[in-house]
């Protein structure tokens, strides 16, 4: 059961705000006392999350529920969708554009670098309909 | 240039170095506790060490969110590139100091590494 649940909106190529949402959970985090190390790993996981669904994902959202022994992140869009889930997932595999790769972007390290940050991780999507990410994150976690 | 913690601020540094403040001035009080070079905002979100100086040619205004988001003290774009005015807008904003360093990054770095701002990052090697 979620103590706190806060939803942020995401927009498809809104760079200007891109990372809002991920640098307002961080604070909301931050205020609650939790563990440094594991807001590092949900920032990071936000973030890439975040930029994930302005590049590919149409419209979306980042929701996330504080519980008292862990938080979790969802991560929800309308986008096109992934044909290949382990593909995707494939270090250095990347659809990003040229003009994004320009910006840094598109070095196909965002889903494996949520994985690796996140204490459970699942994906799930429909091509032609969207995306789900979802993370976990123990309060307990030794992770660093 | 040093004070009494040993970290220079980046009002210091830039006043030391030369580099130009563009953006970001009220947080120029900001200790340098590391230093970090990147590109590639993957790489520079999952291992840039809090308080640390980024230097990076990017100027686009994603990489104030970047910063805020490793606790970063400053952004150095080098190169002699040129920040967008959303970046300087953000940066504004969000009082983050955005400078700039008409050389290269090896060459900042270099001279960051001399005056003392090492890099050593706890995660280096995870």
């Amino acid at each position: 059961m979620a103590v706190l649940k806060k939803e942020f909106h995401i927009h498809k190529n809104d760079f200007f705000r891109a990372g809002e949402a991920s640098i307002s959970i961080k604070n909301l985090l931050k205020a609650l006392g939790i563990r440094p190390q594991i807001i590092r790993r949900v920032a990071i996981c936000g973030y890439e999350g975040e930029m994930n669904v302005v590049m590919h994902g149409g419209d979306g959202k980042i929701i996330v529920e504080i519980c008292p022994e862990s938080i979790l992140l969802l991560i929800t869009d309308n986008g096109s969708g992934i044909p290949d889930i382990p593909l995707a997932m494939t270090k250095g595999y990347s659809t990003a554009t040229e003009k994004y790769r320009e910006m840094g972007f598109g070095a196909g390290m965002g889903l494996p670098n949520m994985k690796k940050n996140a204490d459970s991780f699942a994906i799930d999507s429909v091509v032609g309909e969207g995306t789900n990410v979802r993370m976990g994150f123990s309060l307990t976690s030794k992770k660093e | 240039m040093k004070n009494r913690q040993g970290k220079p601020s980046v009002e210091e540094l830039a006043r030391e170095l030369g580099l130009e403040i563009v953006a970001g001035e009220k947080g120029s009080g900001r200790l340098i506790e590391d230093g970090y070079c990147g590109d590639l905002l993957s790489d520079v979100m999952g291992n840039a060490p809090p308080g640390c100086i980024w230097i990076t040619i990017q100027g686009h205004q994603n990489i104030v969110a970047v910063a805020l988001l490793r606790e970063m003290a400053a952004i150095v774009i080098a190169g002699g590139f040129t920040p967008d005015n959303d970046t300087v807008l953000r940066a504004d904003q969000e009082g983050i100091p955005l400078l700039r360093w008409p050389g290269s990054s090896y060459e900042l770095a270099g001279k960051l590494h001399a005056i003392g701002i090492k890099g050593e990052d706890p995660d280096k090697g995870k």
